[in-house]
């Protein structure tokens, strides 16, 4: 079956999930709405949906150092992909999913895929959840995702959302419920360049006591990019939440990071920090006396920004 | 081989005056190859916007600098580090998301062995592998970006290196490490030559030759035993705010091994 892709679409898979071939064990490959190839393992099982479409994860209490590929990929102008995913993660697991879009559009169209994500990670559970977006062409290339995240107690869920340039305009939310003692980070990267536009909207909520949350958030904004970040963080048990928003801009790019926290509880610690500039000075600086041009002086430091 | 000729930089007045204030004065020096150079002085005498001059981080308002006989005065920056000129900042650079491991291979401009790497930070005393994966970001000390400054300036082995007090912020621990690494760059003598900026005693014995640079002008130079007298006396001579007698370090009994 891996005849079936083309060069391009393989270059596309292996750019948003490191896909190189088929993957071993479970996995789920869509094409412009189709199911390319799907298989499930042992503990991990995939069906389709009844009534929307996208698929059931179904991930089997205890299940330990498995990964789960989930791509998707849209080739086609004028096409809108909207799916729904939702991941049953057993208690006691500790799992690697991922995820990600390549859009390759050269269209007079827009191609647009929406991807709701809903993950409901069991009791004492391990996950860790990268999703990497990325566009090409010269057609409109839309990515709303929406991920929902639902912790049990002790659950540990680190994500990493990264949306790595191409993408013409994206609006991003990101809701999650933490129980007792679930600890999430949640990173996010963005890179946007020429007249694109993202925003970013984020509402992690604490109910369970020693629950924490960590947000990282890391952009550049180039060109004429416009970007819009709105995390909250509401506390409503003794809990912990840290929120991290770093911006560079650069050419005409506007950045504005909205971050907000609200307390519903007096034993909940909640700390925000925003900081928006352009690259110090001092950075391109030191590179070039290390002998690089100013160009890829900013390129490397742009680059370890958002590794 | 490095030579300042007639070396101006003047900045505009910040007094509403239009007689633009002079930082470096007609200064010319010459650095031979293989040579270990202090250059000395008071507070804002000029000394740090004088290795940016070299560097090519500031431009001069006139003067010739010239290195191993091309004029470089108008080069960029990047063009004279690949000539071989490198400088190790008073205040480093911090930057977020990158590691030491990358910045010493930016430096080195390949990538580095996980060996080598440690052997450059053990040369300024830094003396745990897993400093190679920390960012050099907020999160390192004071003495420790100073330290991996160093160690950029070592992994990039330039012709010519000038740091910029080394010594500032660093313990005692690993400042004996940072002189004998000094030592050691010095006696191989393989054409290469170091200056570096710095008011303590045990660096300035160190070298062949010192410079004595106040209000952007260099007053004196000799090698150390000619010099730390003089320095001493001409510190106390000077009115306002005098340079303490440089006080002498016992830092034999302090463990130096890693
Ligand atoms: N771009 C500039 N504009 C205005 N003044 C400047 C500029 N650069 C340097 N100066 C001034 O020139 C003088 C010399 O500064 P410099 O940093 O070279 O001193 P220094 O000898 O390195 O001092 P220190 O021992 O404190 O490091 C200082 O008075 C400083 O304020
Ligand atoms: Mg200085």
């Amino acid at each position: 079956m891996a005849e079936e892709l083309t060069q391009a679409e393989r270059d596309l898979l292996s750019q948003i999930a490191g896909l190189h071939g088929m993957p071993e064990g479970a996995f789920n490959i869509r094409r412009d709405g189709e199911l390319v190839e799907r298989h499930s393992s042992a503990n991990i099982e995939i069906s389709t949906k009844t009534g929307e479409p996208g698929i059931d994860i179904r991930i089997a209490p205890g299940t330990k150092n498995e990964t789960v590929f989930i791509p998707v990929i849209v080739t086609q102008a004028g096409l809108k992909d909207v799916v729904y995913n939702t991941f049953y993660i057993g208690e006691d697991c500790d799992v690697r999913i991922i995820a990600g879009c390549g859009i390759h559009n050269d269209g007079h169209a827009a191609a647009q895929h929406d991807g709701i994500h809903t993950f409901h990670c069991g009791a004492n559970s391990r996950v860790v959840y990268v999703e990497k977006h990325y566009g090409e062409g010269d057609g409109d290339r839309i990515l709303n995702p929406t991920t929902n995240v639902h912790m049990d107690e002790g659950a540990v869920c680190e994500m990493e959302l990264t949306q790595i340039g191409g993408v013409t305009s994206t609006i991003r939310d990101t809701n999650a419920t933490l129980g007792p003692d679930a600890r999430l980070v949640l990173t996010e990267k963005l890179l946007t360049h020429g007249h694109q536009t993202a925003e970013s909207n984020m509402k992690v909520e604490l109910t369970g006591d020693g629950s924490s949350v960590q947000v990282i958030s890391r952009s550049v904004a180039q060109d004429d990019s416009i970007q819009v970040f709105n995390p909250l963080v509401i506390g409503q048990a003794a809990s912990r939440g840290h929120v991290q928003c770093d911006a560079i801009i650069m050419g005409n790019a506007k950045v504005k990071a909205i971050p907000g926290i609200e307390a519903a509880s007096e034993d909940a610690v909640l700390v925000h920090e925003a900081a928006i500039g352009k690259i110090a000075g001092d950075q391109i600086v030191k590179l070039e006396t290390l002998g690089l041009t100013e160009e890829e002086a900013e390129q490397e430091i742009l680059n370890d920004f958002l590794n | 081989m490095l030579e300042l000729k007639d070396l101006v930089f003047e900045v505009p007045a910040t007094d509403g005056t239009d007689t633009p204030k002079r930082i470096i004065d007609n200064l010319s020096l010459s650095i031979p190859d293989d040579r270990f150079t202090v250059i000395t002085g008071p507070n804002g005498g000029g000394k740090s916007t004088l290795a940016k001059l070299i560097m090519g981080i500031e431009k001069p308002t006139s003067g010739q600098i010239l290195f191993d006989g091309t004029d470089i005065t108008q080069m960029g920056i990047t063009e004279r580090a690949r000539a071989g000129i490198g400088y190790a900042f008073q205040q480093p650079a911090r930057f977020k998301g990158m590691t030491v491991k990358k910045l010493l291979d930016l430096a080195a401009g390949r990538k580095l062995p996980m060996l080598a790497c440690n052997e450059y930070l053990r040369k300024v005393g830094l003396c745990s592998a897993s400093y190679l994966t920390r960012e050099v970001d907020k999160s390192l000390s004071g003495g420790e970006v100073k330290r991996i400054e160093i160690a950029t300036i070592l992994a990039r082995d330039p012709k010519l290196a000038i740091y910029d007090e080394p010594e500032a912020g660093i313990d005692l621990w690993s400042f004996d490490r940072l002189t004998e690494t000094f030592r050691d760059i010095h006696e191989a003598r393989d054409g290469r030559s170091i200056v570096i900026i710095s008011h303590q005693e045990r660096i300035i014995q160190l070298a062949d030759e010192i410079v004595l640079l106040r209000d952007g002008r260099v007053v004196d130079a000799g090698t150390p035993t000619e010099m730390m007298p003089r320095l001493a006396l001409s510190a106390r001579g000077s009115d306002g705010c005098p340079l303490t007698e440089p006080t002498e370090l016992h830092l034999t009994e302090i463990p130096t091994t890693c």
